[in-house]
């Protein structure tokens, strides 16, 4: 174990749904290459084992891990301490704009539900008696979908926009970069339903193209640019339906 | 904001883009010239393409401006459904009404 390096002051949010407003202050002893979700496992084990957070992979793979620190979304199993925290001192809060269940751990249902309402669901046009697919990794559909398809659906992004913060309906950054890639996979059957399902009032056009979902992504993808790909191609679909 | 509501204020946009480099111009002519209020309203006066040209100016504003209200109506006073959709409404040919008054003010043939 690498040596221990002083104290850090950690506060937590503490306490479940509306009432999540409390915050104690836990004294966590420091290491070098210490990441945030290991400050947190340290406090649930060694000083309140009632602390309710969620992890999984611990590698960032999963996505469950999320969490505000010091005011900023960040997956905490791939965040060192060492980079956010400010004279020994760390906070820690559940994710910004989804509904608290208790400490740290939120209700990702709002997130996971835009997914469905933004058809951010494969419409296949083959069976499994037909031939693979070929799709040339080179055409520029492709590309673009590649661009996106690494989201590891972890809520940073959602989090993170202000645009989700002000209009609930809005259906976030991570679905609607779902529905841009599928869009721009050739196997898909149902670009109309797709660019119907972005085109409500919950949909792509209210974004603002403030860029923090692209700013704070952990996996460093670009759901504004695909956002404003959705606005290309709806506008596109706007003109083309009524010709 | 819908599909519907995006186009609107996209394309009332697109219009106003000449209508301001036009009316930028026209006003910087007058005042080169040293144009008095008669002699301009002697030209706008009972013309039908500076009343088309206000005119559409006017609605293009009026339509866009109403719908960037209406966004921040919804996202920072948290207005809802039917309340939203009439403020839009109301600003929408609020802005309509008293712009097209002026615009025939100055463009209605006057007392010759």
């Amino acid at each position: 174990m690498a040596a221990m390096t002083g104290t850090l002051s950690v506060t937590v949010a503490r306490g479940t749904g509306e009432t999540n407003t409390a915050l104690q202050t836990f004294d966590v002893p420091a290491y070098d290459s210490q990441t945030v979700l290991d400050v947190v496992s340290w406090i649930q084990q060694n000083a309140d084992p009632t602390l309710t957070y969620r992890f999984a992979c611990r590698v960032g793979m999963c996505g469950s891990c999320a969490m505000m620190v010091n005011g900023v979304p960040r997956w905490t199993c791939r965040t060192h301490v060492s980079k956010v925290a400010t004279e020994g001192k760390v906070h820690i809060g559940p994710l910004r704009n989804l509904p608290v269940i208790k400490d740290l751990a939120v209700d990702m249902d709002p997130f996971f539900d835009s997914w469905v309402d933004a058809e951010a669901v494969h419409h296949p046009t083959r069976s499994r008696h037909d031939d693979v697919a070929r799709v040339d990794p080179e055409s520029a559909p492709r590309t673009q979908a590649d661009a996106g398809i690494e989201c590891i659906n972890c809520a940073v992004c959602y989090a993170a926009c202000d645009t989700v913060n002000a209009t609930p309906d809005f259906l976030g950054p991570a679905a609607l970069q779902r529905a841009w890639t599928l869009l721009n996979d050739a196997r898909d059957g149902q670009r109309d339903a797709i660019l119907d399902a972005v085109s409500g009032k919950g949909g792509c056009h209210n974004c603002h193209s403030m860029g923090s979902c692209t700013a704070y992504c952990p996996n460093a993808l670009d759901p504004m640019s695909a956002i404003a790909g959705l606005k290309r191609e709806t506008a596109r679909s706007f003109f083309r339906r009524r010709s | 904001m819908d599909l519907r509501l995006y186009m609107a204020q996209r394309l009332s946009a697109l219009l106003m883009a000449p209508f301001v480099l036009v009316h930028l111009g026209g006003m910087i002519y007058v005042i080169q010239s040293g144009l008095s209020a008669q002699d301009i309203l002697g030209r706008t006066q009972g013309s039908l393409p500076w009343m088309l040209f206000y005119g559409g100016f006017v609605v293009a504003a009026g339509v866009h401006g109403a719908i960037g209200l209406r966004t921040i109506a919804q996202e920072w006073l948290g207005l809802r459904g039917r309340a939203l959709s009439l403020l839009g409404w109301a600003v929408g040919l609020g802005l309509i009404t008293l712009g097209l008054r002026a615009v025939f003010a100055v463009t209605v043939a006057g007392p010759a």
